[in-house]
């Protein structure tokens, strides 16, 4: 009985150029434009929800498609952000760059602790550390009292922005929750296209090759995690001003499995796949919301034929098509 | 006698006895589980599907055609064997080069396709299924009140578990099997049809996972959701028994079942936690399983 | 699937008489459609709803009516997100249904947002009209204090004086303990201890165990649906019933008791707001319903059929769809239709009308697949539910 180490998971080549390419750069500004003008066509909750997993996919790649780490655990930092988000804002009454920050800084801090125990082992072992820890994270949160349990932590409120700003109008938040996200996806394009990302990149392709030049690797891999985690407690907790609730739903494992799925969908290693398919499985779940147990079997049918004809995801097969990374 | 902790002698007895019974369930499944990662490197993350499959299946012979639990217990794992067959010919057979992730991705895909159309045709309020008359009542053992048919579910496991590892490690078919895995060309040299043989192990996994379900039916709801949360706990329990080992699953099994037994006496909030617990403890120790043997 | 069920076309033939005036009130159904409560909710509120419509004639009498639904899966998240696109973007004037506490009390929070009525029939939690209430909360069917004051208070008296419970680890669950834990205590019984198990939880024996060795009279069963008929199937395998101790489901509904099959729920005492074989109303409607829907509706579909009801009346008297309007006629009109009879709305949005004591038949008792329950004692609605003044909502008592 072997475990075979030799079957890696596929991904789209990708150019090892530091600077941005100048089609990425117009991606950037096509996304930026399109972006600025979602609320005005949807419903500005709705595009918020949608930047907000954006966020968490680009985060879960970064971990995944970069790193070749798989995850399945990342619904503990989501969602321990946004708790932590939502009792600082309700309880605490900080302003919502301060409770997002909060958030943000418990998730850094979850996922140095578990990250460093999870980097130890490797491939599907990996996978079951990050499981296991997150199981915990997930019953923490159902015991613990802050957390309010089932109910979650109802009516957050949005508190001014810098204790000036009135944040009640989900416009005027939009452009808020833009700048965030916006902000956080360019940063992590950054990270993966900086010398730190092509030593992970590196580890990634071959991991004993990297030690053998000299890298320690347990510390790159810890560094991604931690930054994986803490992009996830960006997402979580900006999600939480967003809804004005955190709940269960954001720590439970399927969470973890569907942030697999938007990233796999969209193609993972990708810059603009996360985002991609973030924005569909949103969309599905909101307007599909209707036909009832119909979404569960959609959803089934997207991941089998996802994984049996397209592997590289959406961006992935327009990157081949075009020969650009995207 | 002594008192432990607090808790009278006959109560702990009683409580054991149960975690072993509720562990014979986590060592078939897991053990179904085991044996398509061992022989086919898949994690088959519709095994809780298949689970529920095998119970509605009997609820569907008794109630459609007036079949009851004997021949159910091996008509409907045949019969979600042999729907598991067709899945791994159309589907899952393309994936045995990549890795474990895609096989994870597309069956944790099948799984939610099964429970979503059994959600849609059935409802989710459940179905009863009557415990056979045979094996109404039950035995007082002075400690505590033994249902007969629980005593037959830990029969049934133990015989269903060490046959199949007696089949995989004593017998010439076994060593085929497990020939084929370390070196598929040079076994297909010989003369043997290895990718039926790959086959016939998933659809032989799948009916143990169907098995399981039909021993479940009479004592929990028959339920479209009733395997859905059950598939990370039997996951946790491969992974801790160590990957592949097919007597890792079984002795993990009713090991885990015990544990978690005893923490619904200790600390009940935590059962639903303990196994994970567990899971990350023997990983950061001795990540291949407690039983594997390589990493 | 039905997303919109549009009754325009109703509307429109019977506009020609009509009163020159009509006011459009768009409804919308938000509920658990896939998950373990949409058998008790799910696409029979809609259908309910839809009835209210018809049997009100709302077109004969100039109102216009339009019905959408969606599945909140259970998750509070996606039905806030829901609730605020419906009233934000697609107009709904009310939200019906809203089963399970958590999501109802994110929905109850948005409706007040937005100045809208919400009127909840599937939610158990007492604080939708407690610490959390809103003016534009109406709670028709049950709620966790009604369901103490009616099971608890029966099975104490008639000599359960020692109480067990098996809790299921959530707010909903230690709500129901808590409530009924008062009820039990007020009428000189004794809680001996309790267990919380993990919901959803499948296996139970461990925990009947335990309170069977507590050895209290009655085992009290402080959780809902699956877990609830597992726990009384698996107490019925472990001879607990026939050993002397009696067990209490405190949240029952018509569904779960015909999961469990009369076999072996026979003899179990639950509390309900509604059963479909009560009186010749009742069953003129559940006959009605069981033709589309395939089941007699539960008590919580039967709330959301008087709420429609109650609210279409309201509008036709005030003759606009101001929402601030509409909620005071509601709570100043009586209540008064085929399912609940005579009641009232409390200031604090709580619907005051009967509650029952049922008992499970005996299979020789039952004739009919559905004929599962027999009355026991009707409880008034002043004695089921908690009094206002120690609800705590803030706005109903300030003066």
């Amino acid at each position: 009985m072997s475990t075979s180490e030799n079957t890696k998971v596929a991904l789209p080549a990708m150019t090892h150029t530091v600077g941005m390419p100048r089609h990425q750069k117009i991606i950037f500004i096509v996304l930026l434009a399109v972006l600025l003008a979602l609320p005005f066509v949807v419903y500005p909750v709705f595009a918020m929800k949608v930047l907000c997993f954006a966020l968490f996919a680009c985060a879960f790649n970064l971990l995944l498609g970069f790193g070749g780490l798989l995850s399945f655990g990342h619904a503990a930092y989501f969602g321990m952000a946004s708790y932590v988000c939502a009792h600082a804002a309700k309880v605490w009454g900080l302003t919502p760059e301060l409770a997002i920050l909060a958030g943000t800084a418990t998730s850094a801090v979850l996922g140095l602790v578990i990250g460093s125990l999870a980097i130890r082992r490797q491939g599907i072992y990996f996978a079951m550390v990050t499981l296991a820890f997150a199981q915990m994270v997930y019953f923490f949160a159902l015991q613990a009292k802050f957390t309010g349990g089932e109910d979650g932590i109802q009516s957050v409120p949005r508190n001014d922005l810098l204790g000036i700003f009135p944040m009640n109008d989900d416009m005027t938040f939009y452009f808020f929750v833009l700048a965030i996200t916006y902000g956080g996806i360019l940063f992590i394009y950054r990270i993966t296209h900086s010398p730190f990302g092509q030593v992970l990149k590196s580890i990634r392709e071959n991991e004993p090759r990297a030690v053998s030049l000299g890298y320690r690797v347990n510390r790159y891999k810890l560094m991604v995690f931690v930054l994986s985690a803490t992009f996830a407690g960006l997402a979580g907790a900006t999600k939480s001003q967003v809804f004005h609730l955190a709940s269960l739903t954001d720590v439970h494992w399927t969470m973890s499995g569907e942030v697999v799925l938007m990233t796999l969908l969209g193609g993972m290693g990708t810059v603009l796949g996360p985002i991609v398919g973030a924005a569909i499985v949103v969309t599905m779940q909101n307007y599909l919301a209707s036909l009832g147990a119909w979404v569960t079997v959609i959803q089934g049918c997207i991941f089998v034929i996802g994984v049996l004809l397209f592997r590289e995801g959406i961006i992935g097969v327009l990157s081949r098509i075009l020969k650009k990374p995207l | 006698m002594f008192e432990l902790l607090g808790i009278p002698p006959q109560v702990l007895m009683g409580q054991l006895l149960i975690g072993l019974i509720n562990g014979s369930f986590y060592a078939v499944l897991s053990l179904g589980l085991a044996v398509i990662f061992g022989l086919l490197n898949i994690i088959n993350f519709a095994h809780g599907a298949q689970y529920m499959m095998g119970a509605f299946g009997a609820w569907m012979l008794l109630n459609y055609t007036g079949i009851g639990y004997w021949p159910a217990l091996i008509l409907s794992p045949i019969v979600v064997g042999a729907i598991g067959i067709a899945l791994e010919r159309t589907m899952i057979s393309r994936l045995y080069k990549l890795d474990h992730l895609y096989g994870l991705l597309l069956t944790f895909g099948l799984a939610l396709i099964i429970q979503g159309l059994f959600r849609n045709y059935y409802g989710v309020s459940g179905l009863p299924y009557a415990i056979p008359p045979a094996l109404q009542g039950g035995q007082n053992l002075g400690f505590m009140f033994l249902p007969n048919y629980r005593g037959w579910v830990i029969i049934a496991s133990v015989v269903v578990c060490f046959g199949t590892w007696f089949m995989i490690e004593k017998t010439r078919l076994g060593s085929y099997l497990r020939a084929a895995t370390e070196n598929p060309e040079l076994v297909g040299a010989f003369g043997i049809n290895v990718p039926r043989m790959i086959t016939l192990t998933y659809g032989f996994g799948v009916g143990l996972a169907a098995f399981a379900g039909v021993l479940a039916a009479p004592i929990y709801s028959v339920n479209p959701n009733m395997g859905a949360d059950l598939i990370i706990v039997v996951f946790a329990v491969v992974v801790i028994g160590g990957m592949g080992s097919i007597m890792g699953a079984i002795l993990t099994g009713f090991g885990l079942g015990i544990i978690e037994g005893l923490t619904r006496v200790f600390y009940p909030e935590g059962s639903a936690v303990v196994i994970f617990v567990i899971m990350a403890i023997v990983l950061m120790i001795k990540p291949e399983g407690l039983f594997g043997n390589n990493a | 699937m039905f997303k919109r069920i549009a009754l325009t076309t109703v509307a429109a033939t019977a506009l020609a008489t009509a009163p020159a005036w009509a006011t459009d009130v768009k409804l919308g159904v938000l509920n658990d459609q896939s998950g373990v409560y949409a058998d008790l909710s799910g696409q029979g509120s809609v259908l309910a709803a839809r009835m209210a419509v018809q049997d009100f004639d709302a077109a004969g009498k100039g109102i216009n009516v339009e019905i959408i639904s969606a599945d909140h899966q259970n998750k509070p998240d996606i039905a806030s997100n829901i609730a605020r696109q419906w009233y934000d973007r697609d107009g709904v004037d009310v939200i019906l249904d809203v089963p399970t506490s958590s999501t109802a009390l994110a929905v109850a929070d948005v409706t007040a947002e937005f100045g809208k009525i919400f009127i909840n029939s599937g939610a158990a939690t007492s604080d939708l009209t407690r610490a959390n209430c809103q003016p534009t909360t109406i709670h028709w069917t049950y709620d966790t204090a009604a369901l103490a004051n009616g099971t608890g208070k029966a099975v104490t008296e008639s000599g359960g004086d020692t109480w067990f419970f098996l809790t299921a680890d959530y707010a909903f669950g230690h709500a129901l303990e808590r409530d009924t834990t008062a009820v039990v205590e007020a009428n000189g019984g004794k809680v001996l201890g309790s267990v919380k198990h993990p919901f959803p939880g499948s296996d139970f024996s461990s925990f009947l165990l335990q309170a069977q060795g507590s050895g209290a009279k009655v085992i009290g069963l402080a959780n809902a649906g699956a877990d609830t008929v597992n726990s009384i199937k698996q107490a019925a395998e472990f001879g607990i019933v026939q050993a002397g101790q009696k067990l209490a489901g405190l949240l029952l509904f018509i569904n779960n008791v015909h999961s469990l099959g009369a076999e072996t729920a026979q003899g179990l005492q639950m509390t309900t707001a509604f059963y479909w074989d009560m009186n010749d109303g009742t069953r003129e409607f559940s006959k009605r319903f069981q033709a589309e829907a395939g089941a007699p509706p539960s008590m919580v579909q039967a709330g959301v059929y008087a709420g429609t009801l109650h609210y279409l009346k309201a509008v036709e008297a005030v003759g606009s769809n101001d929402p601030a309007a509409i909620v005071a006629k509601m709570k100043e009109m009586e209540t008064d239709d085929p399912l609940f009879g005579k009641g009232y709305i409390r200031k604090d949005g709580r619907v005051i009308h009967d509650m029952y004591l049922m008992e499970v038949k005996s299979p020789a008792e039952s004739t009919g697949e559905w004929d599962l329950l027999k009355q026991i004692a009707t409880i008034s609605g002043e004695d089921a539910f908690l009094p206002m003044e120690d609800g705590g909502c803030a706005f109903a008592l300030a003066k």
